[in-house]
């Protein structure tokens, strides 16, 4: 009865999302608010978190100096602003491409041209709303040309509500309050985010409160943890559907 | 009208037009002297890079009179007319054709036409109207005959040596019009002309009268042309070689096809189009060159034409992508009652080497390359779309970042400092926001932004940043910025534009500029 129970204990440790674990999700989405820039930071940090952690076979010790292409249709820019390159993350700068978008449409074929190139290491996109353009389908070409040629994609979406979609991983997110600086306790810390993966295809749903620190994601469980033994193996699945 | 550059000390005049002249203004004055002499003055920005382009386009233009012409900065034209005139019917005539061609397009001319280059700019400058130095010289006969041009906006200082003296005596043998000639038609250098003023040199014909020697020992270690008048004079005279840079025109690849019955339907556009970039891109194999601009024109039953053009993030020779991105550009186009003639011009190349191409990588590469999509994107949503932000020297937040074409080079720049964070998204436009409350210390403790209150837990600041006075108005005040974090731990700057009592408006505003991630 006892190794059963570890087996599955183990498999489900294993398949909970945790940082660094480089999963072959090509397609991410991150709802936000617009009043703060929590969707970006996280999808920043995701982006660099993957990046960092998926082996690239050619050249492993070379330095990556692809370009980042990053997306913004006209009322995401106008909501909360273009990205500014003196607050840029470190590994961001320099390489980062911005494509001011006027539609969303235009936005969306931006963004599959994007994932067409193999000169990119990944694509950010930003879409205010549920725009009619961005539908299923739309969702769909884009996890396709992702998949098909290996670059990721993180679409911030602002103010949207949970519409159908086929990203792989999909992430609802908003600030929380960062840990205390070393140095100064009055001032605001490293970025900290309350973060909700809702779905996902390989991992279990969780919640997390995620803090950057610059080089890393560290976790800190947003929920009480599962009571150890079958219902945490069950994950978030019901008991009573066996 | 003057045109005026702007110096440290304020603005002076490059040149000056006719009734400035008459009015006071002088090439080398001050503006605010020349305001002083006769208020009404009208200034323009003067643009010297348009002047020299202006140039360099009159000076190919300028071939039609000779076969090689070089440009004589700032204002001058130098053409090889030797062997020529015969064509326009003598040299008298030639010179009428120029003045009067010029006058047409709006330049007024003094032309002249000299053995040597040297002479024909000093005729052109200071000498008679339509001056013409026979070749018949005894001492200048190795130089091609010039004609020395002078081609501005506007018309030129009247010559400053009247043409009534008698000749001074010609110690050599100087041709008789240019003993007259002041020194300045020398082409030296300012200080120089005042060393042979003070010398009490003022005409060609007195250079000659005191003898080789004397100029020699008195300009010995001057070695440059525009500093010694004796190597000056042996030029007008042909004695030593002037050599010159002519002008050459670039030779475009261009690619055209006429159609035997005017096309009217898209899908044989297409396949125009396509033939036509096949031809130019065997075309620029030719010469080891890809495309960075393709203008494409096409010229209807009508005579209209339409003229296409696409500008390429780095060189291309790849028929299917240009192919593609013109397939963008002709979706409006009014074929009217038919196209019959296409034609491809390649107005801006750039080397590139040939590559092999490796059959099976293509296959295992797929995707595009950077380029390929940043000219995609370009062309569906305009030039301005695909940018990159650059670093600028500045200290005020919005103008220390700067947009440029994705794969320009990134400017030189002294890198940033660390001091400070900066937040990852910066607004468009700072919003104001209502600061609700405020701590007697000056911290913002409760404030309103789209209608949403934030109650601030934590605070960063205040960091001053003070206007640019260089560049700003006097009466621009200056802001103190705040990092906070609200009780959700929204990470948010904003600023505080001016201090109360500072004399600047009147109560400070506060401005929500960015988001913190």
């Amino acid at each position: 009865m006892t190794a059963p129970a570890a087996h599955l204990l183990s498999r489900a440790a294993a398949a909970r999302w945790r940082p660094g674990l480089s999963g072959s999700v090509h397609h991410s989405e991150v709802f936000a608010s617009s009043g703060e820039a929590s969707g970006a930071g996280l999808a920043l940090a995701l982006a660099r978190d993957a990046l960092t952690n998926t082996p690239r076979d050619a050249l492993p010790e070379a330095e990556d100096r692809r370009s980042v292409l990053w997306v913004q249709d006209r009322a995401a820019m106008r909501l909360s602003g273009r990205p500014y390159r003196p607050g840029l993350p470190d590994w961001l700068q320099g390489r980062l491409i911005h494509v001011a978008a006027d539609k969303p449409e235009d936005a969306l074929f931006a963004l599959e041209e994007g994932l067409r190139c193999r000169d990119l290491a990944c694509v950010i996109g930003e879409i205010a709303g549920n725009p009619r353009a961005l539908d299923f389908t739309a969702s769909r070409r884009l996890t396709l040309a992702a998949e098909k040629h290996g670059v990721p994609l993180w679409l911030v979406r602002l103010d949207a509500a949970r519409d159908l979609s086929s990203a792989r991983m999909r992430w609802e997110v908003m600030a929380a309050p960062s840990a205390t600086p070393a140095w100064d306790a009055r001032a605001p810390g490293r970025p900290a985010w309350r973060a909700a993966l809702f779905r996902a295809r390989n991992h279990p749903p969780g919640e997390w409160t995620l803090d950057d620190h610059g080089q890393s994601l560290s976790v800190r469980p947003a929920t009480p943890p599962y009571p150890l033994g079958l219902a945490f193996a069950a994950g978030a699945r019901s008991l009573a559907a066996g | 009208m003057v045109l005026v550059s702007e110096t440290a000390h304020g603005p002076r005049i490059d040149s000056a037009n006719r009734a400035a002249r008459e009015a006071g203004a002088r090439a080398g004055m001050r503006l605010a002297d020349a305001r002083a002499l006769y208020p009404q003055l009208l200034a323009v920005p003067s643009d010297p890079a348009g002047d020299r382009a202006t140039l360099e386009k009159l000076a190919l233009w300028a071939q039609r009179w000779g076969p090689w012409s070089a440009l004589d900065p700032p204002d001058g034209l130098l053409v090889d007319v030797t062997a020529v005139a015969h064509l326009f019917g003598g040299e008298e005539r030639l010179l009428a054709d120029v003045q009067a061609a010029l006058a047409r397009r709006g330049f007024a001319a003094c032309a002249a036409i000299a053995p040597t280059a040297g002479a024909a700019w000093a005729l052109a400058h200071y000498g008679p109207e339509r001056a013409i130095l026979p070749q018949s010289s005894p001492s200048g006969g190795g130089g091609p005959p010039q004609a020395g041009r002078r081609g501005c906006g506007e018309d030129r200082p009247p010559p400053s040596g009247p043409a009534g003296l008698p000749p001074p005596p010609t110690g050599e043998d100087l041709p008789t019009p240019l003993a007259g000639l002041p020194v300045a038609a020398l082409r030296l250098d300012d200080d120089v002309l005042t060393v042979l003023r003070r010398l009490g040199l003022k005409r060609l014909g007195d250079l000659g009268g005191i003898g080789r020697e004397a100029l020699a020992r008195r300009f010995r270690d001057r070695k440059s042309p525009a500093a010694n008048p004796l190597v000056r004079l042996d030029q007008l005279l042909g004695r030593v070689p002037e050599p010159l840079l002519p002008v050459v025109a670039p030779d475009l690849p261009l690619v055209q096809r006429r159609l035997m019955e005017p096309i009217r339907h898209r899908a044989l556009l297409d396949r125009v189009v396509e033939d036509l970039v096949g031809d130019m891109v065997r075309a620029l194999e030719g010469r080891g060159a890809g495309a960075r601009r393709l203008e494409l024109g096409l010229w209807r039953v009508d005579g209209e034409v339409i003229v296409r053009p696409l500008e390429l993030a780095a060189a291309s020779r790849d028929p299917a992508h240009l192919a593609r991105l013109f397939t963008g550009r002709l979706d409006a186009i009014d074929a009217g009652l038919g196209i019959e003639l296409a034609r491809l011009r390649a107005s801006w190349c750039e080397p590139m080497a040939m590559a092999q191409g490796d059959i099976e990588a293509a296959a295992e590469r797929h995707g595009t390359s950077l380029s390929a999509m940043v000219d995609r994107l370009s062309v569906r949503l305009g030039p301005r779309a695909v940018s990159r932000p650059v670093l600028h020297a500045s200290h005020v937040p919005e103008r220390a970042q700067r947009w440029q074409p994705p794969l320009a080079p990134e400017p030189m720049t002294q890198g940033q400092l660390r001091f400070h964070a900066r937040p990852l998204k910066l607004l468009d436009k700072a919003e104001p926001i209502a600061v609700l409350y405020a701590s007697p210390d000056g911290y913002p403790q409760r404030f309103r932004w789209r209608g949403e209150v934030h109650e601030v837990a934590r605070v960063e600041g205040p960091e001053r940043i003070a206007p640019e006075w260089w560049r700003e108005r006097g009466a621009a005040r200056l802001r103190d910025y705040y990092r906070v974090e609200d009780g959700a731990g929204r990470r948010y700057w904003i600023y505080r534009l001016g201090l109360a009592g500072d004399g600047r408006g009147g109560m400070p505003e506060w401005f929500l500029q960015g988001l913190c991630a």
